[in-house]
């Protein structure tokens, strides 16, 4: 239903990333569009993370385009900003609140207003609910992890929030963990969502939705 | 989940209530720089000695001096935790222009360094030999000149970010644009007690505050941009 709907499309044209003196890659072009699911594989240092943070927008590029619906995002700033949710290294969450008032802080940046049974359900889901009204530098690692995660069971309507972008989600948990969080990622992108994604380890993704990009030294 | 849409209104309430909600739960480091403020101004009756003339006298510039030495420095405070904690690109990336979000940290940063020291700033007055009619002005003085104090100061904040020797770094930069907020507080006072109108030097800080409030946001938001790119 809601599937046929969507028709989202991002592309890449062209695209150069640059860091310091050395060029990262350079003449990448792809497109992606809504339900599928985007592997960037690449060795350390190969580029995945700036390709990410130029995604997203908070890195701009050396050189190329970035389209959404055939739109260039440099134009559409906060209007993209507003349709992707991006999970990267840095947890984004602060030691002294708890677990539901950093939850109740990231939704309502991407524009979402929350009630807390929502936000408790997703942090039962998650395995964390009982430490849902603990100030998060209690917690350890992957805990908070875990409630960075949290992120991608409240907005995970591809309507409202059609693209994914996550640097090494699957860092930090345990195995059953990965496997929950590899279904809610399929589910989602049959929904009709899109993701973008790095990962070492090697995800078990339904093979028909995925395509893989490999980053190599230019 | 369903999407209620929050307003821009709404979002800039809520980054402001939880920076006042962090920084309450951290309340040793506002209040190391309030008592900062309050040792600071304190040391030079004690150092000069009990000349009600002379410290009449300095009074304006040592409790306006003291106040940008304490503004400055909270001022690495500012956006610091947000940049190493990574809550700084979510802001970044929010569907919201960091214009809006950088003057809502900016405000909270002054209620939470600029106006302890309006309200505590009369009273350290007294010791000072102030009359009641000076310490009135030298409180409207740092109620209009505080902010002015943040906005400038988020410039510097925001430009060194993720620097090493930041703080240093932020002295050296802010402290110079500091001197004309220093010279018209402290003018204001001085004018009042040689009998003449403060309005002057006030209207003059009020433009400042005018200015920084059009400009300082502005350049804090593109250097927030350069800085976590």
């Amino acid at each position: 239903m809601a599937s046929a709907a969507l028709n989202n499309s991002l592309s890449v044209n062209n695209l150069g990333c640059i860091r310091g003196e050395r060029v990262l890659f350079k003449n990448l072009s792809f497109q992606l569009n809504s339900g599928r699911l985007l592997y960037i594989q690449g060795e350390n240092g190969s580029g995945k993370t700036t390709l990410l943070r130029t995604l997203c927008g908070l890195s701009l590029p050396a050189i190329g385009h970035l389209s959404w619906n055939n739109q260039d995002i440099k134009s559409l700033a906060e209007d993209y900003y507003g349709q992707v949710l991006y999970i990267g290294h840095l947890a984004g969450i602060k030691d002294d609140l708890t677990a539901i008032e950093n939850i109740q802080f990231s939704l309502s940046l991407s524009g979402y207003a929350t009630n807390r049974l929502q936000i408790l359900g997703a942090l039962e889901t998650l395995g964390v609910g009982r430490c849902a009204h603990l100030p998060t530098r209690l917690l350890s690692q992957g805990q908070k992890r875990r409630i960075t995660l949290a992120q991608l069971w409240l907005q995970d309507t591809p309507e409202y929030t059609p693209l994914w972008i996550l640097d090494e989600p699957f860092t930090a948990l345990d195995s059953n963990m990965i496997n929950i969080l590899t279904e809610h990622i399929e589910k989602y992108v049959n929904n009709g969502g899109m993701v973008v994604f790095t990962s070492h380890q090697l995800p078990s993704f339904n093979v028909s939705l995925i395509e893989h990009l490999q980053l190599s030294d230019a | 989940m369903n999407k209620r849409p929050i307003s821009t209104l709404s979002l800039m309430r809520r980054i402001f209530v939880r920076d006042i909600t962090v920084a309450w739960r951290r309340r040793s480091d506002i209040m190391s720089v309030f008592f900062f403020f309050i040792i600071a101004a304190s040391l030079f009756p004690l150092g000069l000695g009990a000349d009600p003339q002379l410290l009449h006298m300095i009074a304006p510039s040592v409790l306006w001096v003291c106040a940008l030495l304490s503004c400055m420095l909270s001022l690495p405070r500012m956006f610091e935790a947000d940049y190493v904690d990574g809550t700084l690109e979510q802001l970044i990336i929010s569907n919201q222009p960091t214009l809006l979000i950088a003057l809502m940290k900016i405000l909270a940063h002054w209620v939470l360094s600029g106006l302890p020291l309006v309200l505590i700033a009369p009273l350290i007055g007294l010791q000072f030999n102030l009359t009641s009619n000076e310490l009135q002005i030298l409180a409207i003085s740092l109620l209009i000149g505080t902010p002015t104090l943040s906005l400038i100061g988020s410039i510097g904040a925001a430009l060194t970010l993720g620097l090493r020797g930041g703080g240093v770094l932020i002295a050296l930069l802010v402290l110079p644009l500091y001197i004309p907020a220093l010279v018209f507080g402290a003018g204001a006072v001085n004018a009042i007690s040689i009998g003449m109108s403060a309005n002057g030097a006030l209207s003059l800080l009020g433009a400042m505050l005018a200015l920084a409030l059009i400009f300082a946001p502005l350049t804090a938001s593109y250097a927030l941009k350069v800085a976590v790119e």
